[in-house]
């Protein structure tokens, strides 16, 4: 654990001056960064992120990323519709999230410049491309004056760089097009902040001549060229009077990598695969933002994984509950507008009694929505969203490296009890990046699926809906002689799964169905808290907001403030002892990327007068508006206050 | 020692469930074919499963002694490929009817069609809703008088033969539920053939449709009101086999032979591989203009979706050999912290 100051405010005051013999100027080192990388959607600001991420976890510091675009692929060039940008904050401490406020914000015209600039601490880092703020460049974001002209500048270090014309010249030897040699200039930017924080070129080099091989050398060379010519820029140019360093952070000992939300989904479907002795059968639809996961998973053929670009999102599910029949490890993944479609496919999985993932990665809603952006508003879909007495086990992922997590475990309680057990994943981890510690495959354990052979009736036919002590059926497939069955969505006595419309059995089929769902908390581990086991408030969160929520309540607890964390991963059911845990505080705060939905089922479920702080702006929480509600909430707080204020 | 293989008969296919369709109904016909095709087809019960959708005709996997899912209204196609695509060593059926297959299903119906999965689906044409008691359906015909158009249907009917002939679908056959012989014969070229089979039934439905393939059910009409189509042969139709099929430019057209100024070999010869333009022509011969065309419009050989699909695993496992997850995992860049 690191044992450096973890206020984000703080990170650029804990400074000490140091020369560095490779450089002629100075390095001043600090505990983390915030930087924020901004401009056109065909700008390569993305890239440019990703390629920062990567560097700085191979530096060791902890991170965390936040990349956000707008829906359009391609939106007007230079408007601020089009504006793609994509935070990081890369530390020698633990950082579970990307920042509030910006240390240093690069733009690459105006439109980026404006719509980004109130994130940046005053006396903050501001380089912009200065080639891009003509006239014409002005008024595609609607500008009549250049913002680097207003007087608000002055707030701020403004760095001005000639960049696409340093680009062009950099490249001038290859003979590029004038369009191609433009495109190089976000290679020229990565130079100059790879210069800044002292970051190592090298990765990104072998990620550009990866990209570019195949007779392309000439571009690798020419981007190679501009980000060299960044670099020795930054050295150079007398505005940026030193760079920064951040040390490694303090992780726990192993192996890491980078992995992002979807990606690290993906990994935990094959993980859940090979751990079950199954072959992933993947349906889906293509959606925004869980499209990543099918991109990811459809590299993987050679693990045995299928997968299935179906012609809808209800083809998807229904096409997996058909693997899912025949014994396959069935996957269909979607967002809020997909699992509606999903909804009545869903309520036949969970009639029939077969296991099935349905993974949702969360956005705005409703209808279309806020396609880009995160939020956690499907949460009271996946729960209700069905006709009938249908309730589904519920997991939710809490970060990136979560999601392999979170993945298997559903999948352990989907083959256990023989049923289909939502994911909750979120746009903003599932494109957000943490470091991972590569687990070892040789230690995971064994998810035990059995598929009978022999008839358990001895009077008479298999009884395809016989239980066991968890009330889930055996998980007989087609092609076992003697085991012939049929499954179907009208109500099935119990037992021989006969089509039955007898009153008495439709009351107690309900009821077992919905027992074997409680019975899922018998499987799972009970709720942890983080902090005072007992006292005067406890946050009460679940999915993405964990790196916020737990970042609040730690600096909260730092400045005396009597407050503890309990973040849930299990939804439905809720793990047996949150109950109890709920009633050791006097108040409960329950922090939603949505208008109050855990607040609903835990006020209902636990008669306890929770209080909500909700927001849906698309955005994730800020830590400082969290430790703010926190305050707000705590006589300790309000106590402290008032004393300092008597002296 | 040598086992001999079990012969199956017709009732090692038949459930324990009682049949709960309307008395004469049509669907009791087409159950009983499918049960003495089955074990003359030779797939064991335990490798044949029946997947439907929700409709009278969707109740049949209860009452075959086989695998079988009783999915939701329309998305049969959906089940079926997910099941066969994962296991092609099993037989997998698809029974559907003209609500479930071209009304709430038809965007997989047609998507099953162009991929050509290795199945079968048998569509059930009654031209009406029976389950839901007597509203009209999307082969219902023009003026149709049902419960939900008093005064009349005023939708276009689909043709599910030309529907299949744009989706390209590699077989494609239509046969009568009172054609008993002409239905066995059907289904079993339909389990035959390599990729989707297509069989559309026209089968009555006695309560709230009745009589309406009455045309080609009944003896004294169904020789002038249906022709047959056998492969290699002049399309020739009639009690006294009089007329035939001639193919005029880019029209068909009924010709008289009795006068024998037309002769066979003027006739369009039925080809089972001919293109699909031909074959479409085939499918808009609709009475009173023509008689209807029963038998098999198309049986061309064409790559299976599921042949593809693994055909690329395999590939994929030869190039790259069976996936490693260590492997994948520590793939990249990676760094050590600590010990």
């Amino acid at each position: 654990m690191s044992t450096e100051a973890t206020k984000s405010s703080a990170t650029q005051s804990s400074t000490t001056q140091s020369s560095a013999s490779a450089t002629p100027k100075s390095v001043k080192t600090v505990s983390g960064i915030t930087v924020r990388l901004c401009g056109d959607s065909g700008d390569g600001m993305q890239l440019l992120g990703t390629q920062l991420t990567n560097t700085s976890a191979l530096a060791g510091n902890d991170i965390a990323t936040f990349p956000d675009f707008p829906a359009e692929i391609r939106a007007p060039k230079g408007t601020r519709a089009g504006v793609s940008g994509f935070q990081v904050q890369f530390a020698s401490h633990e950082v579970h999230t990307p920042g509030d406020s910006l240390d240093a914000l690069v733009a690459m015209n105006p439109a980026a410049l404006v719509t980004n600039l109130a994130d940046l601490v005053k006396g903050g880092l501001l380089i912009v491309n200065e080639d891009s703020f003509e006239d014409k460049d002005l008024k595609l974001a609607k500008l009549k004056v250049s913002p680097l002209d207003e007087p608000a500048m002055e707030n701020y270090r403004l760095v001005k760089v000639s960049m696409t014309k340093l680009t062009k010249g950099a490249v001038a030897e290859f003979g590029l097009s004038v369009k191609e040699a433009d495109r190089c200039k976000n290679f020229f930017a990565m130079g100059l902040v790879y210069w800044l924080y002292g970051r190592n070129i090298d990765s990104t080099l072998r990620f550009i001549h990866g990209k570019f091989a195949d007779g392309k050398s000439v571009l690798a060379n020419a981007n190679e060229k501009a980000l060299r010519a960044g670099w020795a820029y930054g050295e150079t140019i007398e505005a940026l009077g030193h760079s920064y360093n951040v040390e490694a952070a303090e992780l726990k000992s192993g192996t890491y990598r980078n992995i992002i939300g979807n990606q690290a989904m993906a990994w935990g479907l094959l993980a859940a695969a090979q751990r079950s002795g199954k072959e992933i059968f993947y349906a889906s639809y293509p959606i925004t933002p869980a499209s990543d996961i099918l991109h990811e998973l459809c590299k993987y053929k050679n693990f045995g994984v299928c997968t299935f670009q179906a012609e809808d999102e209800i083809a998807a599910v229904c096409s997996a509950i058909g693997a899912s029949y025949g014994g396959q490890m069935a996957v269909t993944t979607s967002s809020g507008p997909g699992i509606a479609l999903k909804t009545e496919a869903m309520g036949l999985a969970m009639m029939l009694e077969l296991p099935l993932l349905v993974i949702d990665v969360q956005r705005g809603g409703p209808s279309t929505g806020l396609p880009t952006k995160t939020e956690q508003s499907d949460l009271l879909q996946v729960m209700f969203g069905r006709n009938g007495e249908a309730p589904l086990p519920v997991l939710a992922a809490q970060s990136p490296g979560d999601c392999f997590e979170i993945v298997q475990e559903a999948w352990m309680l989907a083959t256990q009890l023989m049923l289909p057990v939502v994911v909750l994943s979120d746009g903003y981890i599932a494109n957000g990046s943490e470091p991972w510690a590569i687990p070892d495959v040789s230690k995971m354990s064994p998810i035990v699926v059995t598929h009978p052979t022999e008839n358990n009736n001895p009077d008479g036919a298999f009884m395809p809906y016989k239980r066991n002590e968890l009330l889930a059926r055996p998980w007989a497939i087609p092609g076992t002689e003697g085991l012939m069955h049929r499954v179907g969505g009208l109500e099935k006595e119990d037992g021989s799964g006969n089509i039955s419309y007898d009153p008495d059995n439709h009351q107690k089929m309900v009821n077992i169905r919905a027992q074997k769902v409680a019975n899922a908390a018998k499987l799972l581990p009970p709720q942890q808290v983080i902090g005072p086991q007992s006292g005067e408030l406890l946050v009460l969160s679940w999915g993405g907001t964990y790196g916020a929520c737990l970042t609040a309540v730690q600096q909260a607890q730092k400045e005396g403030i009597s407050v503890a964390l309990a973040h849930i991963r299990y939804l439905n059911p809720f793990p047996s002892n949150l109950g109890e845990i709920l009633s050791r505080y006097e108040k409960v705060l329950i922090p939603e990327l949505n208008m109050g939905q855990l607040r609903m089922l835990i006020r209902s479920r636990y008669l306890v007068d929770a209080v909500g702080y909700n927001k849906v702006k698309g955005k994730p929480f800020a830590v400082s508006e969290l430790v703010e509600k926190i305050t707000e909430m705590t006589k300790s707080a309000n106590h402290k206050t008032a004393q300092s204020l008597a002296s | 020692m040598s086992t001999a293989l079990p012969v199956l008969k017709a009732e090692d296919f038949t459930s324990d469930q009682d049949i709960r369709w309307c008395p004469g109904c049509g669907d009791y016909s087409i159950l009983a074919q499918m049960k003495k095709v089955l074990p003359e087809i030779g797939v064991p019960p335990e490798k044949t499963v029946f997947i439907s959708g929700i409709g009278c005709s969707s109740r049949f996997p209860y009452y075959v002694n086989t695998y079988g899912v009783h999915s939701i209204h329309g998305r049969a196609p959906a089940v079926a490929t997910g099941l066969r695509l994962t296991r092609p060593d099993l037989s997998v059926w698809v029974i559907t009817g003209d609500g479930d297959s071209l009304s709430i299903g038809g965007n997989h119906f047609i998507h099953l069609l162009r991929r050509n999965v290795d199945l079968n689906i048998v569509l059930f044409n009654n031209r009406i809703y029976g389950l839901t008691k007597g509203q009209y359906s999307p082969t219902s015909v023009e003026g149709q008088i049902t419960k939900s158009t008093p005064m009349g249907v005023v939708d276009h009917p689909l043709n599910p033969i030309s529907v299949a002939v744009g989706a390209e679908a590699s077989f494609i056959a239509r046969s009568v539920d009172s054609n008993v012989k002409h239905l066995a014969y059907t289904l079993k070229r339909a389990a035959a053939h390599k990729g989707t089979s297509f069989v559309e039934v026209y089968q009555n439905c006695n309560v709230f449709n009745d009589g309406a393939f009455a045309y080609a059910q009944d003896k004294a009409t169904r020789d002038d009101a249906t022709i047959e189509l056998e492969h290699g042969k002049p399309m020739i139709f009639g009690k006294e086999r009089d007329r035939g099929i001639r193919l005029n430019g880019l029209s068909l057209e009924v010709v008289d032979l009795s006068e024998g100024k037309v002769k066979e070999d003027d006739l369009l010869f039925h080809d089972e591989k001919a293109s699909s333009t031909l074959v479409y022509m085939l499918s808009r011969m609709r009475r009173p203009d023509f008689p209807e065309p029963i038998g098999v419009f198309r049986d061309v050989v064409s790559e299976t979706y599921e042949d593809a699909v693994h055909g690329q695993i395999n590939e994929a496992v030869q190039q790259r050999g069976k996936g490693n997850l260590q492997k994948l995992f520590s793939s990249g860049d990676t760094w050590k912290v600590g010990a």
